[in-house]
């Protein structure tokens, strides 16, 4: 017998040009929560795919209990008893939490037993484990964090004895992850080993035993973690010295650029998705949006950009309602032209087209602009200089204008979207998650960029589910709940605890 | 870090190798299914090529077949880079002869070539960019899925035209379900004619102008699609229609349009067929072209150079099979459309069947 529930000797795995895995080798040990920790595309993903059968590595060797394994799908590693639960759950809306878990493992033709004997194995899980989760309740009712629990069920019922989860706090608010945390640890004392991919240092710094940290596809440090800080972790992150404060002078706000007035959306089945919104947004301010995600916040930015047509309620921009403005256009052509920039929050979705190559995408939405076009044709000469313009001033790398958007890292991908917003000198910039998948280098710079155009006088509305992130940049927050405003919060007196409180829906 | 289905391959290797695979592939099993009745696969082949690429007289029909499946690819490609799936080029080019035979009922006594014939080719684009409209119109507004109704409009062209063919512009007193012959205003001329009149002696073939307009059509798509405004909202349109909307591109608009221009290029295969050859409307004139036309789009890879070079294949095989049948009666008119059905199978359904392959023999060189 080894100590080691899982081993990785030496994994290589490569995607064309890209070397996602190298030479990776880490030992998880039994009955631990093992952090794997890494900016984006350092290669935990891939790494754990490999291991849960998705990908099959190119070198290396996988040994589980001790025993050499060859994993080549996923059924392979549910019965080595390894379960994932994964960012984006895998889970049937309408179905109820019982016949979400059964999915896959109904166990005999008729579908009533099975029922029968997973209830009881549930019930019993659920005591070990204190996750309570009603086995009858619907799993489109549910609430995030509830949702995440039936996956972990979901994985223990199939006996999983590692429990891989990818990004598990990413969605849910700082009490919704305390209480995962106790769940984990409650696995830990169950003796089932936990491996936790972040790239939150706090979490790491809280829950885990160990930590492997990972940059650009290689192990930098496998460590305990009694032994490191947060600065220490940081530092082997990214290779180099970080500071994870942004410097911003206190600056007075001018007049307002964007005043929303009673602002409502309500969905074809009568949900309320913003319910009576009153704010403002002033010139030379960054006014941030926290919020979990999921309560108005991607619909707000959708409206303001003219992506969806609100039910109610003014947008007034410099002074004039935008709703009241006719045109033959879509609206979010007609608000661009007004000086409305936009980052969208799902930047591979919509605020870039991954099979373009990077100079037609810098002019997404700008594709009617006269100065790169004669006569109906593009002047590719006109494109490619305005991209390698871009590649300079945001260090986009590689700087190869040709190249397709989607072989870009997250980081490099959303410094073309912002490049491409800030060149169309906006008075109003809407920008959703502006480092979600960005590395902590690229962070660092597009906080940077984003205080710079609040210095020039610019108004940006900031939304963003990183707590971290809206205190540092914002002068004013604003939070949201259930569709709703729940509080308003100078910057200077927020801290995470008031904040996670307001977002869990408690009023001011 | 998520990675899709990356190909391993060189783009090169794409575009080549694994065509030519393919086609191999095709026709082994047609070899097999040679061989199987009693035949000598060699010997047709040789036949077959020989058909059509072995004498001026067969490359002349071979480039003619070609023009209308350029026109029915590129009308397929269009909306295929818009992400259409538009199977209704037969009903469309279908229509546009309705539109090309009713101009020229009604004018060829009266106008001259040179006002006729554009008459001619706006009525055709006009009649075929109307029959793809309304589909186009269905799929941006009421989200009605564009290959069923573009599938069912093929059904509702061919009813209404052997109804209007068989009681209103059949020739009168004729048994034929055909029109009377057009006038000679309204004759595209031929290729071999065009070349006489420089001096040049070509065998007599309906090769005529058309093919001309199907290489200058090429020119424009390529324009059009990679260079131009337009296209670049057709194409962020196909690929992504959240990132459509997000850039302020009106994407029903868009649909609409793309699905006119694939109607009004469907009807050119109209134009090649009526006015460069027959002269006069029957019932099955399309004869196939436009879901030829699909296969074209699907193994050109909705390129224009891929669509010249899969048109010609396909413009190949059908007049180098019509000269196989004729040398071997064994060898029937539905045997060759079995054929182009396995090319259309192997190069387009199954175009990456070899592609695991192919990959795992350049990794393998790759390491070396």
């Amino acid at each position: 017998m080894t100590d080691f529930a899982i081993e990785l000797n030496g994994i290589c795995k490569r995607f064309g040009a890209v070397q996602a895995n190298r030479d990776v080798s880490m030992n998880i040990a039994k009955g631990s929560i093992h952090g794997i920790i890494g900016e984006n595309g350092a290669g935990k993903s891939t790494l754990m795919s490999i291991l849960y059968g998705y990908y099959q590595a190119d070198s290396g060797s996988i040994a589980v209990d001790g025993k050499t394994v060859r994993i080549r799908n996923s059924q392979e590693a549910i019965r080595l008893g390894i379960g994932m639960v994964h960012q984006h759950f895998m889970l049937v809306d309408n179905f109820t939490v019982l016949e979400n878990i059964v999915l896959g493992a109904e166990g005999g033709l008729l579908l009533k037993q099975g029922l029968a004997k997973a209830r009881e194995h549930l019930q019993a899980l659920n005591r070990d484990y204190s996750l309570e989760v009603d086995p009858d309740a619907i799993v489109g009712e549910l609430g995030v964090g509830l949702q995440q629990r039936v996956e972990i069920l979901k994985a223990l019922y199939r006996g999983a004895d590692v429990l891989i989860l990818d990004e598990p706090t990413a969605v849910l608010t700082p009490q919704e992850a305390d209480h995962l945390f106790c769940i984990l640890r409650a696995l830990r004392e169950q003796g089932k080993t936990v491996i936790l991919i972040t790239h939150k240092l706090r979490e790491v710094m809280d829950i885990t035993d160990a930590v492997s940290v990972m940059r650009a596809g290689t192990v930098v440090g496998n460590v305990r973690t009694a032994d490191v800080d947060k600065e220490k972790l940081a530092d082997l992150m990214v290779g180099r010295k970080v500071t994870l404060k942004v410097d911003k002078a206190e600056r007075a706000p001018g007049a307002a650029v964007l005043d929303v007035r009673q602002l409502c959306l309500t969905d074809a089945r009568g949900v309320k998705l913003l319910d009576d919104l009153n704010f403002q947004v002033r010139a030379g301010e960054i006014v941030g949006i926290a919020g979990v995600s999921g309560n108005g916040q991607s619909e707000l930015l959708e409206v303001l950009a003219g992506m969806l047509e609100p039910t109610s309620g003014e947008i007034r921009y410099q002074g004039t309602d935008l709703l009241q403005e006719k045109s033959t256009q879509p609206r979010a052509a007609l608000y661009r032209r007004k000086g409305i920039a936009h980052v969208p929050e799902d930047r591979s979705r919509e605020g870039l087209v991954k099979s373009f190559p990077m100079f037609e995408n810098a002019i997404l939405g700008y594709h009617d602009d006269k100065s790169v076009s004669k006569g109906g044709l593009y002047s590719r000469q006109a494109l490619l200089a305005r991209t390698r313009d871009f590649i300079r001033q945001f260090d986009i790398r590689p700087d190869n204008a040709q190249l397709r958007v989607g072989l870009l890292s997250g980081g490099n991908q959303q410094k073309v979207v912002l490049a491409r917003e800030i060149h169309a000198n906006p008075d109003l910039l809407l920008i959703g998650q502006p480092t979600r998948g960005v590395d902590i280098g690229a962070i660092e710079f597009i906080h940077k960029r984003l205080v710079e155009l609040r210095d020039a006088g610019k108004a940006i509305l900031l939304v963003s589910v990183e707590l971290e992130e809206i205190l540092a940049l914002s002068d004013r927050i604003l939070v949201m709940a259930g569709g709703q405003i729940s509080g308003e919060v100078a910057a200077r007196e927020a801290d995470t605890v008031s904040l996670g409180l307001l977002m869990g829906g408690h009023k001011q | 870090m998520k990675f899709g289905q990356p190909s391993t391959l060189p783009r090169w290797a794409q575009l080549t190798v694994l065509p030519v695979l393919n086609l191999l592939a095709a026709l082994l099993v047609t070899g097999l299914v040679t061989w199987l009745i009693g035949e000598d696969p060699w010997e047709c082949l040789q036949l077959l090529v020989s058909g059509a690429f072995g004498s001026g007289e067969g490359i002349g029909y071979t480039l003619f077949y070609t023009t209308g499946f350029i026109f029915t690819g590129l009308a397929v490609a269009t909306a295929f880079h818009a992400g259409l799936f538009n199977i209704g080029g037969e009903g469309q080019a279908y229509l546009a002869g309705l539109g090309v035979t009713l101009v020229v009922l009604a004018f060829d006594h009266t106008l001259p070539p040179m006002v006729l014939v554009p008459l001619c080719i706006l009525a055709a684009m006009g009649f075929g960019a109307a029959w793809a409209f309304v589909p186009g119109w269905l799929q941006a507004k009421r989200g009605s899925h564009i290959v069923v109704t573009t599938i069912m409009f093929n059904f509702i062209a061919y009813s209404l035209m052997l109804y209007l063919i068989g009681h209103h512009l059949i020739e009168a007193g004729s048994q034929n379900p055909t029109t009377r012959e057009f006038g000679q205003a309204s004759w595209i001329p031929a290729i071999h004619q065009v070349a006489a009149g420089m001096g040049i002696s070509l065998p007599s073939t309906p090769l005529n102008l058309t093919f001309v307009m199907a290489l200058l059509a090429c020119g424009l798509f390529y324009l059009l699609v990679w260079h131009s405004r337009w296209g670049f909202q057709l194409r962020t349109v196909g690929v992504n229609e959240s990132a459509a909307r997000y850039a302020g591109i009106n994407v029903s608009k868009t649909i609409i349009l793309a699905m006119c221009v694939s109607g009004a290029l469907s009807g050119f295969a109209a134009i090649n067929e009526l006015l460069g050859s027959t002269h006069r409307m029957n019932v099955s004139f399309t004869n196939g072209v436009g879901f030829v036309g699909i296969a074209v789009a699907l193994m050109g890879r909705n390129h224009p150079v891929g669509i010249i070079l899969s048109a010609l294949l396909f413009g190949g095989l059908t007049q180098g099979g019509l000269e196989l049948s004729f040398e071997k009666p064994v060898i029937t008119r539905e045997m060759i459309i079995f054929i182009q059905g396995l090319i259309i199978l192997f190069c387009g359904a199954l175009e990456n069947l070899f592609e695991p392959f192919i990959a795992g023999l350049f990794k393998r060189k790759e390491d070396k």
